[in-house]
């Protein structure tokens, strides 16, 4: 697995360094795509568009947090217990998440169920935590966690609007509001199930690669 | 078989976890070190093996721990933290006493152990059993057993059809993860040929 590809940003310094390490987060290095990390969440939510989206939001704000109160720690965390500290500072900002949805958002809590817990294991956050944020600056650290949730965000959207479409046909955010509406589409529910998830990314994963990005990985099976 | 307190009963929810509701092939939880780990017969049957027993005790742990404990103080909103905790501990701890007490089995399971801390599923199965399903500890045992045996289930599975597909002439660009992650499209597509034998909803 190419868990970690060499960010070719290290040892640059300002503003050059922020521009790379946002291109590295949302394209070269794609968390979903190209370090094939965080699939679970990305396949459990995305059967619409709009749970796609409020779960990308949702890591968008944990990564940001955590990496800017993990960066400003670095100094002061053990190098022995530094997982425990980690984890500790990701769940405290998934509960907020948590109670947020819960308490502004209760149909898409509802929906999204266990999986917005699961952002706590899900392996891009402690990933950015252990290979960025324990090394660099608060804002060198801010702009990796943007780029890597929006990269995250962007991947989970297009598998939504894929499933979305093949699956019913039509887009639908909230309870009524129709976005897009194909006529006599008959709904391929197998899209909206589980293999459909499985399939679709496997796919967009194969079109990331053919678009020429693979260059910085091994592909072997 | 069948619970006194009604819901499904144990045999029931055991069979649904292992092939119907596959935590894996249906709830996508276990992902990364799916993929990851699932080169290897060695590998993957060790992993399957860490995942099982560890899923088993923690979803009873947890069970406890929330019904006895965070329950009766009014602390569910912790619920997270405490669980992850507790998933951390004990990962640690039975690594702990493997080390001391069995080196061989250390060495062919140790290195899975520490991976199993962040692997979503152990997380998932005891959400999904408290949270979501809301079992009794009698039946949220089973559950976490049955889905511990569906995913050593499924990463054994994978490790054979991956083997095979290694001689495989697959386009470029399908080659690695994406390829993978479409069999296992078809692979939860031929477990959903169980469904209607069982059913946790």
């Amino acid at each position: 697995m190419a868990a970690n590809v060499p960010n070719p940003a290290a040892g640059m310094g300002g503003e050059r360094k922020g521009i790379l390490t946002f291109t590295a987060g949302v394209w070269r290095n794609n968390p979903i795509a190209i370090q094939v990390l965080g699939i679970c969440s990305a396949l459990a939510v995305t059967t619409r568009l709009e749970n796609a989206l409020v779960m990308g939001a949702a890591v968008v704000f944990v990564l940001l947090m955590s990496n800017l109160l993990i960066s400003l720690a670095r100094g002061a965390i053990p190098r022995r217990i530094r997982m425990i500290v980690e984890v500790a500072v990701i769940a405290t900002f998934v509960i907020l998440v948590d109670q947020f949805l819960k308490a502004y958002y209760w149909d898409m809590s509802k929906r999204l169920g266990a999986y917005v817990g699961l952002i706590i294991t899900n392996c891009i956050i402690m990933g950015r935590a252990e290979a960025y944020a324990l090394h660099e600056r608060p804002h060198h650290s801010l702009i990796d966690g943007l780029a890597n949730g929006l990269g995250y965000a962007m991947v989970l959207a297009c598998v939504g609007l894929v499933r979305e479409v093949f699956g019913s046909g039509r887009i639908v955010f909230g309870r009524a509001w129709v976005l897009l509406e194909i006529p006599g589409y008959e709904p391929n529910l197998v899209m909206k199930m589980a293999p459909g998830g499985f399939i679709a990314l496997g796919l967009l994963v194969a079109l990331f690669y053919a678009l020429g990005l693979q260059e910085e990985t091994e592909g072997e099976s | 078989m069948s619970d006194p307190t009604g819901g499904p009963g144990a045999l029931i929810i055991f069979f649904a976890a292992v092939f119907t509701n596959n935590i894996l092939l249906v709830y996508f939880l276990g992902m990364c070190s799916f993929l990851a780990c699932s080169k290897q017969y060695e590998t993957s049957l060790g992993l399957g093996a860490a995942v099982t027993f560890v899923m088993t005790a923690t979803t009873i742990l947890n069970h406890v721990i929330h019904h006895q404990l965070l329950v009766p103080l009014g602390l569910e909103h912790l619920q997270f933290v405490v669980f992850i905790a507790v998933i951390a501990a004990f990962v640690q701890l039975v690594e702990m006493v493997v080390e001391r007490f069995s080196p061989t089995l250390y060495y062919s399971l140790g290195i899975f152990l520490p991976l199993i801390t962040v692997n979503c599923a152990i997380l998932g199965a005891s959400l999904f059993a408290i949270n979501i399903f809301d079992y009794t500890l009698w039946q949220a045992s089973w559950y976490g057993l049955g889905s511990g045996l569906a995913f050593a289930l499924a990463i054994t599975l994978m490790t054979g059809l991956r083997q095979k597909m290694g001689y495989a002439n697959l386009p470029p660009a399908f080659r690695g993860v994406s390829i993978v992650m479409i069999v296992t499209g078809v692979m939860a597509l031929a477990f959903m040929g169980f469904m209607g034998m069982a059913s946790l909803d």
